[in-house]
Protein backbone atom coordinates (compact mmCIF):
# COMPACT_ATOMS: atom_id res chain seq x y z
CA UNK A 1 0.00 0.00 0.00
CA UNK A 2 2.94 1.98 -0.14
CA UNK A 3 1.88 3.49 -3.19
CA UNK A 4 -1.40 4.79 -1.44
CA UNK A 5 0.61 6.05 1.89
CA UNK A 6 2.68 8.51 -0.49
CA UNK A 7 0.00 9.58 -2.66
CA UNK A 8 -2.48 10.01 0.11
CA UNK A 9 -2.72 13.91 -0.91
CA UNK A 10 -3.83 13.37 -4.33
CA UNK A 11 -6.64 10.54 -3.31
CA UNK A 12 -8.16 13.26 -0.78
CA UNK A 13 -8.23 15.97 -3.36
CA UNK A 14 -9.44 13.32 -5.63
CA UNK A 15 -12.47 12.45 -2.90
CA UNK A 16 -13.15 16.12 -2.39
CA UNK A 17 -13.51 16.83 -5.98
CA UNK A 18 -15.77 13.77 -5.66
CA UNK A 19 -17.78 14.82 -3.00
CA UNK A 20 -18.33 17.95 -4.42
CA UNK A 21 -19.33 16.79 -7.70
CA UNK A 22 -21.68 14.58 -6.24
CA UNK A 23 -23.77 16.76 -3.56
CA UNK A 24 -23.63 19.86 -6.05
CA UNK A 25 -25.27 17.83 -9.12
CA UNK A 26 -27.77 16.05 -6.78
CA UNK A 27 -28.94 19.73 -5.18
CA UNK A 28 -29.39 20.46 -8.88
CA UNK A 29 -31.19 17.20 -10.17
CA UNK A 30 -33.45 17.46 -7.03
CA UNK A 31 -34.66 20.57 -8.54
CA UNK A 32 -34.91 19.35 -12.29
CA UNK A 33 -36.31 16.07 -11.09
CA UNK A 34 -39.23 18.17 -8.86
CA UNK A 35 -39.86 20.25 -11.74
CA UNK A 36 -40.01 17.45 -14.34
CA UNK A 37 -42.18 15.28 -12.64
CA UNK A 38 -44.46 17.99 -11.46
CA UNK A 39 -44.89 18.50 -15.48
CA UNK A 40 -45.42 14.82 -15.84
CA UNK A 41 -48.24 14.58 -12.95
CA UNK A 42 -50.16 17.90 -14.58
CA UNK A 43 -53.56 18.03 -16.31
CA UNK A 44 -51.59 20.01 -18.77
CA UNK A 45 -50.80 18.06 -21.97
CA UNK A 46 -47.84 19.68 -23.57
CA UNK A 47 -45.95 19.82 -20.11
CA UNK A 48 -46.62 16.21 -19.88
CA UNK A 49 -45.32 15.50 -23.31
CA UNK A 50 -42.70 17.45 -22.34
CA UNK A 51 -41.31 15.59 -19.23
CA UNK A 52 -41.74 12.47 -20.81
CA UNK A 53 -40.06 13.22 -23.53
CA UNK A 54 -37.07 14.49 -21.46
CA UNK A 55 -37.23 11.44 -19.45
CA UNK A 56 -36.97 9.58 -22.48
CA UNK A 57 -33.80 10.97 -24.08
CA UNK A 58 -31.78 11.21 -20.86
CA UNK A 59 -32.46 8.25 -19.49
CA UNK A 60 -32.13 6.06 -22.76
CA UNK A 61 -28.69 8.03 -23.38
CA UNK A 62 -25.74 6.63 -21.91
CA UNK A 63 -23.72 8.98 -19.38
CA UNK A 64 -20.96 8.76 -21.51
CA UNK A 65 -22.20 9.89 -24.65
CA UNK A 66 -24.26 12.93 -22.71
CA UNK A 67 -20.79 13.89 -21.22
CA UNK A 68 -18.92 14.15 -23.93
CA UNK A 69 -21.63 15.21 -26.17
CA UNK A 70 -21.85 18.76 -23.91
CA UNK A 71 -18.59 19.02 -23.30
CA UNK A 72 -17.03 18.34 -26.75
CA UNK A 73 -20.02 18.81 -29.37
CA UNK A 74 -21.90 21.76 -27.93
CA UNK A 75 -19.41 24.23 -28.34
CA UNK A 76 -19.96 23.60 -32.32
CA UNK A 77 -23.55 25.23 -31.29
CA UNK A 78 -22.10 28.16 -29.70
CA UNK A 79 -22.21 26.78 -26.35
CA UNK A 80 -19.33 26.82 -24.10
CA UNK A 81 -18.55 26.46 -21.03
CA UNK A 82 -15.24 26.40 -19.89
CA UNK A 83 -15.15 24.94 -16.87
CA UNK A 84 -14.33 21.26 -17.07
CA UNK A 85 -15.73 20.57 -13.32
CA UNK A 86 -19.15 23.46 -14.50
CA UNK A 87 -19.69 21.03 -17.36
CA UNK A 88 -19.53 18.03 -15.08
CA UNK A 89 -22.55 19.08 -12.82
CA UNK A 90 -24.56 20.48 -14.95
CA UNK A 91 -24.46 17.14 -17.28
CA UNK A 92 -24.86 14.82 -14.07
CA UNK A 93 -27.48 16.93 -13.10
CA UNK A 94 -29.30 16.91 -15.91
CA UNK A 95 -28.85 12.93 -16.29
CA UNK A 96 -29.79 12.06 -12.38
CA UNK A 97 -32.37 14.82 -12.65
CA UNK A 98 -34.21 12.62 -14.85
CA UNK A 99 -34.39 9.71 -12.44
CA UNK A 100 -35.24 11.46 -9.44
CA UNK A 101 -38.12 12.80 -11.83
CA UNK A 102 -39.23 9.24 -12.09
CA UNK A 103 -38.94 8.77 -8.25
CA UNK A 104 -40.87 11.34 -7.66
CA UNK A 105 -43.44 10.33 -10.03
CA UNK A 106 -43.24 6.98 -8.66
CA UNK A 107 -44.16 8.70 -5.12
CA UNK A 108 -46.82 10.44 -6.44
CA UNK A 109 -48.66 7.58 -8.04
CA UNK A 110 -48.42 5.55 -4.90
CA UNK A 111 -50.47 8.39 -3.32
CA UNK A 112 -54.14 7.59 -3.51
CA UNK A 113 -56.24 9.11 -5.16
CA UNK A 114 -58.25 9.54 -2.73
CA UNK A 115 -56.07 11.84 -0.95
CA UNK A 116 -56.15 14.34 -4.15
CA UNK A 117 -60.19 13.79 -4.30
CA UNK A 118 -60.67 14.40 -0.96
CA UNK A 119 -58.30 17.74 -0.89
CA UNK A 120 -59.95 19.14 -3.98
CA UNK A 121 -63.52 18.48 -2.16
CA UNK A 122 -62.42 20.61 0.83
CA UNK A 123 -61.73 23.43 -1.99
CA UNK A 124 -58.01 23.73 -2.47
CA UNK A 125 -56.20 24.59 -5.41
CA UNK A 126 -54.33 22.09 -7.34
CA UNK A 127 -51.06 23.89 -6.32
CA UNK A 128 -52.19 23.42 -2.76
CA UNK A 129 -53.75 19.79 -3.65
CA UNK A 130 -50.07 18.96 -4.88
CA UNK A 131 -47.74 20.87 -2.24
CA UNK A 132 -50.09 20.23 1.14
CA UNK A 133 -51.24 16.96 0.42
CA UNK A 134 -49.46 14.76 -2.43
CA UNK A 135 -46.26 15.84 -1.86
CA UNK A 136 -46.18 14.96 1.65
CA UNK A 137 -47.32 11.74 1.44
CA UNK A 138 -45.72 11.06 -2.15
CA UNK A 139 -41.75 12.39 -0.12
CA UNK A 140 -41.58 9.04 2.69
CA UNK A 141 -42.09 6.98 0.00
CA UNK A 142 -39.54 8.34 -2.29
CA UNK A 143 -36.65 8.75 0.91
CA UNK A 144 -35.23 5.10 -0.42
CA UNK A 145 -35.12 5.73 -4.12
CA UNK A 146 -33.81 9.34 -3.93
CA UNK A 147 -30.95 7.55 -1.64
CA UNK A 148 -30.40 5.01 -4.01
CA UNK A 149 -29.95 7.87 -6.14
CA UNK A 150 -27.51 9.62 -4.52
CA UNK A 151 -25.30 6.49 -3.67
CA UNK A 152 -25.28 5.77 -7.65
CA UNK A 153 -24.72 9.86 -8.22
CA UNK A 154 -21.53 9.38 -6.35
CA UNK A 155 -20.47 6.24 -8.42
CA UNK A 156 -21.78 8.08 -11.85
CA UNK A 157 -20.02 11.10 -10.68
CA UNK A 158 -16.50 9.30 -11.84
CA UNK A 159 -17.55 9.81 -15.20
CA UNK A 160 -16.10 13.08 -15.19
CA UNK A 161 -12.96 11.57 -15.40
CA UNK A 162 -13.99 11.59 -19.26
CA UNK A 163 -13.15 15.15 -19.43
CA UNK A 164 -10.37 15.06 -17.19
CA UNK A 165 -12.14 16.73 -14.06
CA UNK A 166 -9.72 15.99 -11.39
CA UNK A 167 -11.84 13.82 -9.00
CA UNK A 168 -10.97 10.33 -7.88
CA UNK A 169 -11.29 7.91 -11.28
CA UNK A 170 -9.36 10.45 -12.94
CA UNK A 171 -6.57 10.40 -10.12
CA UNK A 172 -6.99 6.69 -10.04
CA UNK A 173 -6.08 6.64 -14.12
CA UNK A 174 -2.94 8.55 -13.11
CA UNK A 175 -1.84 6.83 -10.98
CA UNK A 176 -2.39 3.57 -12.82
CA UNK A 177 -0.65 5.25 -15.84
CA UNK A 178 1.95 6.42 -13.65
CA UNK A 179 2.98 3.62 -11.14
CA UNK A 180 2.18 0.82 -12.98
CA UNK A 181 1.33 -0.82 -9.13
CA UNK A 182 -2.25 -1.77 -10.31
CA UNK A 183 -3.53 -3.48 -6.97
CA UNK A 184 -2.82 -1.31 -4.24
CA UNK A 185 -3.89 1.51 -6.06
CA UNK A 186 -7.06 -0.12 -7.58
CA UNK A 187 -7.70 -0.85 -3.36
CA UNK A 188 -6.53 2.37 -3.01
CA UNK A 189 -9.67 3.63 -4.88
CA UNK A 190 -11.61 0.89 -3.86
CA UNK A 191 -11.59 1.86 0.04
CA UNK A 192 -11.88 5.60 -1.27
CA UNK A 193 -15.46 5.14 -3.19
CA UNK A 194 -16.75 2.72 0.08
CA UNK A 195 -15.39 5.60 1.91
CA UNK A 196 -17.93 7.38 0.62
CA UNK A 197 -20.78 5.24 -0.27
CA UNK A 198 -21.21 3.11 2.48
CA UNK A 199 -22.13 6.01 5.43
CA UNK A 200 -24.77 7.40 2.96
CA UNK A 201 -26.04 4.21 2.74
CA UNK A 202 -25.83 3.92 6.49
CA UNK A 203 -27.43 7.40 6.67
CA UNK A 204 -30.58 6.87 3.91
CA UNK A 205 -31.42 3.66 5.97
CA UNK A 206 -31.57 5.75 8.96
CA UNK A 207 -33.46 8.24 7.24
CA UNK A 208 -35.91 5.99 6.01
CA UNK A 209 -36.91 4.57 9.58
CA UNK A 210 -37.06 8.25 11.06
CA UNK A 211 -39.69 9.11 8.36
CA UNK A 212 -41.25 5.78 8.28
CA UNK A 213 -45.35 6.48 9.37
CA UNK A 214 -46.44 4.05 11.89
CA UNK A 215 -49.67 2.85 10.93
CA UNK B 1 -51.60 7.03 -18.50
CA UNK B 2 -53.85 9.89 -18.31
CA UNK B 3 -55.41 9.33 -14.93
CA UNK B 4 -53.28 11.26 -12.41
CA UNK B 5 -54.65 12.00 -9.18
CA UNK B 6 -55.31 15.30 -10.38
CA UNK B 7 -56.52 14.69 -14.12
CA UNK B 8 -59.89 13.94 -13.35
CA UNK B 9 -63.84 15.90 -13.21
CA UNK B 10 -61.86 19.20 -13.30
CA UNK B 11 -64.30 21.83 -13.02
CA UNK B 12 -65.36 24.46 -15.51
CA UNK B 13 -62.96 26.75 -14.08
CA UNK B 14 -60.62 23.71 -14.17
CA UNK B 15 -60.59 23.42 -17.64
CA UNK B 16 -60.04 26.52 -18.40
CA UNK B 17 -56.74 27.01 -16.59
CA UNK B 18 -56.10 23.93 -17.95
CA UNK B 19 -56.57 25.21 -21.46
CA UNK B 20 -54.89 28.34 -20.68
CA UNK B 21 -52.06 26.50 -19.02
CA UNK B 22 -51.91 24.61 -22.01
CA UNK B 23 -51.57 27.58 -24.54
CA UNK B 24 -48.79 29.63 -22.55
CA UNK B 25 -46.98 25.99 -21.63
CA UNK B 26 -46.91 25.35 -25.61
CA UNK B 27 -45.89 28.63 -26.47
CA UNK B 28 -43.26 29.03 -24.64
CA UNK B 29 -42.19 25.23 -25.27
CA UNK B 30 -41.75 26.44 -28.98
CA UNK B 31 -40.14 29.48 -27.97
CA UNK B 32 -37.40 27.00 -26.33
CA UNK B 33 -36.89 24.75 -29.52
CA UNK B 34 -36.99 27.82 -31.24
CA UNK B 35 -33.91 29.60 -29.42
CA UNK B 36 -32.29 25.83 -29.77
CA UNK B 37 -32.51 25.60 -33.40
CA UNK B 38 -31.80 28.99 -34.03
CA UNK B 39 -28.51 28.71 -32.04
CA UNK B 40 -28.12 25.81 -34.24
CA UNK B 41 -28.41 27.69 -37.42
CA UNK B 42 -26.60 30.85 -36.35
CA UNK B 43 -23.46 28.13 -35.92
CA UNK B 44 -24.18 26.79 -39.08
CA UNK B 45 -24.67 23.24 -37.81
CA UNK B 46 -28.25 22.80 -39.80
CA UNK B 47 -26.52 23.28 -43.27
CA UNK B 48 -27.13 19.84 -45.05
CA UNK B 49 -23.31 20.15 -46.17
CA UNK B 50 -22.65 19.81 -42.29
CA UNK B 51 -24.98 16.15 -42.03
CA UNK B 52 -23.24 15.10 -45.45
CA UNK B 53 -20.51 12.68 -44.57
CA UNK B 54 -23.26 10.67 -42.83
CA UNK B 55 -24.34 9.63 -46.21
CA UNK B 56 -20.57 8.45 -46.89
CA UNK B 57 -21.05 4.83 -47.16
CA UNK B 58 -17.53 4.53 -45.73
CA UNK B 59 -18.93 6.77 -42.79
CA UNK B 60 -22.13 4.98 -42.04
CA UNK B 61 -20.02 1.49 -42.47
CA UNK B 62 -17.15 2.89 -40.13
CA UNK B 63 -20.45 3.73 -37.58
CA UNK B 64 -22.13 0.14 -38.14
CA UNK B 65 -18.76 -1.39 -37.75
CA UNK B 66 -18.72 0.47 -34.30
CA UNK B 67 -22.10 -0.45 -33.24
CA UNK B 68 -21.51 -4.53 -33.95
CA UNK B 69 -18.33 -4.05 -31.26
CA UNK B 70 -20.94 -2.07 -28.97
CA UNK B 71 -23.02 -5.12 -29.42
CA UNK B 72 -20.47 -7.78 -29.17
CA UNK B 73 -19.14 -6.37 -25.90
CA UNK B 74 -22.81 -6.17 -24.62
CA UNK B 75 -23.68 -9.67 -25.72
CA UNK B 76 -20.60 -11.26 -24.46
CA UNK B 77 -21.28 -9.32 -21.13
CA UNK B 78 -24.95 -10.25 -20.60
CA UNK B 79 -23.99 -13.86 -20.88
CA UNK B 80 -21.75 -14.21 -18.60
CA UNK B 81 -22.82 -11.31 -16.02
CA UNK B 82 -25.98 -13.63 -15.60
CA UNK B 83 -24.72 -16.41 -15.29
CA UNK B 84 -22.44 -15.12 -12.76
CA UNK B 85 -25.15 -13.13 -11.34
CA UNK B 86 -27.18 -17.11 -11.03
CA UNK B 87 -24.07 -18.53 -8.92
CA UNK B 88 -23.18 -15.25 -6.69
CA UNK B 89 -27.53 -14.91 -5.52
CA UNK B 90 -27.38 -19.13 -5.08
CA UNK B 91 -23.93 -19.04 -2.98
CA UNK B 92 -25.71 -15.71 -1.29
CA UNK B 93 -28.13 -18.38 -0.42
CA UNK B 94 -26.64 -21.12 0.40
CA UNK B 95 -26.93 -22.89 4.45
CA UNK B 96 -23.12 -22.75 4.25
CA UNK B 97 -20.89 -19.71 5.30
CA UNK B 98 -18.27 -20.73 3.14
CA UNK B 99 -20.36 -20.16 0.09
CA UNK B 100 -22.33 -17.55 1.90
CA UNK B 101 -19.81 -15.12 3.48
CA UNK B 102 -17.44 -14.46 0.21
CA UNK B 103 -19.75 -14.08 -2.09
CA UNK B 104 -21.56 -11.14 0.11
CA UNK B 105 -18.22 -10.06 0.39
CA UNK B 106 -18.16 -10.13 -3.34
CA UNK B 107 -21.30 -8.54 -4.57
CA UNK B 108 -20.80 -5.64 -1.88
CA UNK B 109 -17.52 -4.91 -3.57
CA UNK B 110 -18.60 -4.46 -6.47
CA UNK B 111 -21.65 -3.24 -6.29
CA UNK B 112 -20.35 -0.03 -4.22
CA UNK B 113 -17.53 0.66 -7.12
CA UNK B 114 -18.19 2.70 -9.82
CA UNK B 115 -18.09 1.01 -13.08
CA UNK B 116 -15.69 3.51 -14.37
CA UNK B 117 -12.72 2.41 -12.34
CA UNK B 118 -13.38 -1.34 -12.82
CA UNK B 119 -12.60 -1.05 -16.34
CA UNK B 120 -9.45 1.22 -15.98
CA UNK B 121 -8.09 -1.72 -13.60
CA UNK B 122 -8.96 -4.23 -16.71
CA UNK B 123 -8.02 -1.95 -19.06
CA UNK B 124 -4.84 -0.53 -17.82
CA UNK B 125 -4.21 -2.04 -14.18
CA UNK B 126 -4.28 -5.93 -15.53
CA UNK B 127 -1.24 -5.28 -18.29
CA UNK B 128 0.86 -3.74 -15.89
CA UNK B 129 0.69 -7.41 -14.16
CA UNK B 130 1.65 -8.53 -17.44
CA UNK B 131 -1.82 -9.94 -18.26
CA UNK B 132 -2.86 -8.69 -21.88
CA UNK B 133 -6.22 -9.10 -21.92
CA UNK B 134 -7.17 -6.46 -25.02
CA UNK B 135 -9.61 -3.94 -24.88
CA UNK B 136 -12.61 -6.06 -26.02
CA UNK B 137 -12.27 -8.89 -22.90
CA UNK B 138 -11.18 -5.94 -20.58
CA UNK B 139 -14.84 -4.14 -20.96
CA UNK B 140 -16.17 -7.84 -21.21
CA UNK B 141 -14.38 -8.79 -17.71
CA UNK B 142 -15.32 -5.44 -15.60
CA UNK B 143 -18.90 -5.17 -17.03
CA UNK B 144 -19.29 -8.85 -15.96
CA UNK B 145 -17.61 -8.47 -12.88
CA UNK B 146 -19.74 -5.02 -11.99
CA UNK B 147 -22.91 -6.55 -13.85
CA UNK B 148 -22.97 -10.01 -11.59
CA UNK B 149 -22.82 -8.54 -8.47
CA UNK B 150 -25.89 -6.42 -9.51
CA UNK B 151 -27.67 -8.99 -11.38
CA UNK B 152 -27.01 -11.52 -8.10
CA UNK B 153 -28.84 -8.77 -6.02
CA UNK B 154 -31.66 -8.85 -8.18
CA UNK B 155 -31.97 -12.79 -8.19
CA UNK B 156 -31.50 -12.78 -4.30
CA UNK B 157 -34.37 -10.15 -4.11
CA UNK B 158 -36.34 -12.28 -6.75
CA UNK B 159 -35.87 -15.16 -4.80
CA UNK B 160 -36.65 -13.57 -1.42
CA UNK B 161 -39.47 -12.30 -2.46
CA UNK B 162 -41.16 -15.66 -3.16
CA UNK B 163 -43.81 -16.73 -0.42
CA UNK B 164 -41.87 -19.19 2.54
CA UNK B 165 -44.92 -20.97 1.91
CA UNK B 166 -43.39 -22.54 -1.34
CA UNK B 167 -39.88 -23.92 -0.74
CA UNK B 168 -42.14 -24.85 2.69
CA UNK B 169 -44.32 -27.03 0.80
CA UNK B 170 -41.62 -28.42 -1.16
CA UNK B 171 -39.68 -29.93 1.96
CA UNK B 172 -42.65 -30.97 3.06
CA UNK B 173 -43.12 -32.75 -0.24
CA UNK B 174 -39.90 -34.58 0.33
CA UNK B 175 -37.55 -32.41 -2.11
CA UNK B 176 -34.14 -31.85 -0.40
CA UNK B 177 -32.64 -28.52 -0.71
CA UNK B 178 -31.46 -28.95 -4.33
CA UNK B 179 -34.69 -29.79 -5.28
CA UNK B 180 -36.56 -27.60 -3.72
CA UNK B 181 -34.50 -24.52 -5.14
CA UNK B 182 -34.04 -26.05 -8.80
CA UNK B 183 -37.91 -26.97 -9.31
CA UNK B 184 -39.95 -24.73 -7.22
CA UNK B 185 -37.92 -21.84 -5.97
CA UNK B 186 -36.04 -20.81 -8.78
CA UNK B 187 -38.33 -21.07 -11.68
CA UNK B 188 -41.05 -19.05 -10.22
CA UNK B 189 -38.59 -16.24 -8.91
CA UNK B 190 -36.83 -16.07 -12.48
CA UNK B 191 -40.44 -15.33 -13.51
CA UNK B 192 -40.91 -12.57 -10.79
CA UNK B 193 -37.59 -11.06 -12.18
CA UNK B 194 -37.75 -10.72 -15.86
CA UNK B 195 -38.86 -6.76 -16.12
CA UNK B 196 -35.95 -6.30 -13.23
CA UNK B 197 -33.04 -8.27 -15.10
CA UNK B 198 -34.04 -7.05 -18.74
CA UNK B 199 -33.32 -3.16 -17.16
CA UNK B 200 -30.42 -4.23 -15.58
CA UNK B 201 -29.37 -5.79 -19.18
CA UNK B 202 -30.40 -2.16 -21.06
CA UNK B 203 -28.12 -0.18 -18.20
CA UNK B 204 -25.18 -3.05 -19.26
CA UNK B 205 -25.66 -1.73 -22.86
CA UNK B 206 -25.27 1.46 -22.57
CA UNK B 207 -22.28 0.95 -20.56
CA UNK B 208 -20.42 -0.16 -22.99
CA UNK B 209 -19.92 3.25 -23.91
CA UNK B 210 -17.60 3.42 -21.43
CA UNK B 211 -15.16 1.25 -23.27
CA UNK B 212 -13.95 4.64 -24.71
CA UNK B 213 -11.71 5.15 -21.73
CA UNK B 214 -9.83 2.19 -22.83
CA UNK B 215 -9.68 2.52 -26.56
CA UNK B 216 -12.55 -0.26 -27.23
CA UNK B 217 -13.33 0.92 -30.54
CA UNK B 218 -17.31 0.76 -29.86
CA UNK B 219 -19.98 3.08 -31.16
CA UNK B 220 -18.85 6.41 -29.13
CA UNK B 221 -15.48 5.89 -29.79
CA UNK B 222 -15.88 5.56 -33.31
CA UNK B 223 -18.35 8.68 -33.21
CA UNK B 224 -15.31 10.80 -31.56
CA UNK B 225 -12.38 9.31 -34.03
CA UNK B 226 -15.31 10.28 -36.79
CA UNK B 227 -15.30 13.90 -34.90
CA UNK B 228 -11.72 14.38 -35.35
CA UNK B 229 -11.81 13.19 -39.21
CA UNK B 230 -14.30 15.03 -40.32
CA UNK B 231 -14.14 17.92 -37.88
CA UNK B 232 -17.59 17.62 -37.14
CA UNK B 233 -18.55 16.99 -33.23
CA UNK B 234 -21.73 17.77 -32.91
CA UNK B 235 -23.37 15.80 -35.67
CA UNK B 236 -21.26 12.11 -34.55
CA UNK B 237 -21.88 12.86 -31.29
CA UNK B 238 -25.66 13.33 -31.95
CA UNK B 239 -25.57 10.36 -34.16
CA UNK B 240 -24.19 8.07 -31.13
CA UNK B 241 -26.94 9.48 -28.70
CA UNK B 242 -29.88 8.78 -31.20
CA UNK B 243 -28.66 5.23 -31.87
CA UNK B 244 -28.89 4.19 -28.43
CA UNK B 245 -32.21 5.96 -27.53
CA UNK B 246 -34.01 4.06 -30.22
CA UNK B 247 -32.15 1.05 -29.69
CA UNK B 248 -33.13 1.54 -25.78
CA UNK B 249 -36.68 2.54 -26.35
CA UNK B 250 -36.76 -0.66 -28.70
CA UNK B 251 -35.50 -3.20 -25.70
CA UNK B 252 -37.48 -1.36 -22.96
CA UNK B 253 -40.55 -1.93 -24.99
CA UNK B 254 -40.06 -5.44 -25.25
CA UNK B 255 -39.52 -5.49 -21.99
CA UNK B 256 -42.98 -4.23 -21.05
CA UNK B 257 -44.49 -6.24 -23.56
CA UNK B 258 -42.90 -9.31 -21.83
CA UNK B 259 -43.93 -8.01 -18.87
CA UNK B 260 -47.10 -7.77 -20.00
CA UNK B 261 -47.09 -11.39 -21.01
CA UNK B 262 -46.44 -12.58 -17.92
CA UNK B 263 -48.76 -11.30 -16.05
CA UNK B 264 -51.21 -12.38 -18.35
CA UNK B 265 -50.23 -15.67 -18.37
CA UNK B 266 -48.75 -16.22 -14.86
CA UNK B 267 -51.02 -13.60 -12.88
CA UNK B 268 -47.50 -13.06 -11.36
CA UNK B 269 -47.25 -9.87 -9.54
CA UNK B 270 -43.74 -8.51 -10.28
CA UNK B 271 -41.12 -7.79 -7.58
CA UNK B 272 -40.65 -4.40 -6.11
CA UNK B 273 -37.36 -4.35 -8.12
CA UNK B 274 -38.35 -2.85 -11.36
CA UNK B 275 -36.63 0.36 -11.61
CA UNK B 276 -35.00 3.01 -9.63
CA UNK B 277 -38.40 3.96 -8.96
CA UNK B 278 -38.79 1.34 -6.22
CA UNK B 279 -35.51 0.45 -5.21
CA UNK B 280 -36.24 -0.78 -1.77
CA UNK B 281 -36.80 -4.73 -1.32
CA UNK B 282 -38.42 -5.76 1.79
CA UNK B 283 -37.26 -9.11 2.19
CA UNK B 284 -37.12 -11.59 5.13
CA UNK B 285 -33.88 -10.39 5.97
CA UNK B 286 -34.50 -6.85 6.59
CA UNK B 287 -34.32 -4.25 3.36
CA UNK B 288 -32.22 -4.66 0.45
CA UNK B 289 -31.48 -2.62 -1.56
CA UNK B 290 -31.53 -3.25 -5.36
CA UNK B 291 -30.68 -1.40 -8.07
CA UNK B 292 -31.52 -1.58 -11.97
CA UNK B 293 -32.76 0.81 -14.58
CA UNK B 294 -30.30 2.87 -16.21
CA UNK B 295 -29.00 5.00 -13.46
CA UNK B 296 -25.14 2.99 -13.08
Amino acid sequence: MGVVRDNLDVFLLGMRTTVLLTVLSYAAALVIGTVVAACRVSPVPPLRAAGTAYVGVVRNTPLAVLIILFFSGLPDAGVIVQSRFVSAVIVLSAYTGAFVAEALRAGVNSVSRGQAEAARALGLTFPQVLWLVVIPQAFRTVVAPLGSIFIALIKNSSLAALISVHELAFTTQELLNETARPIPVFAGAAAAYLALALPSGVAVARLERALAIRR
Amino acid sequence: MTATAFADGLGPRGRRRVLVATVVSSLLLAALVAAGLRRLQANGQLRAENWRPFTDVRVLRFFLGGMINTMRAAGAAMVLALATGGLLALARLARTRWLRWPATAYVELFRGLPLYVLILFCGFGLPALDIHPGPFRALVLALTLYNGAVLAEIFRAGILSLDRGQSEAAFSLGLVYRQAMAYVVVPQAVRRMVPAIVSQLVTLLKDTSLGVAIFYEELLSRARINAVFTQRTLPSLAVVAVVYIVLNATLSRVASRLEARQRRRYGAGRIAVRGVEDLAVTTAKGAAAVEGDGLT
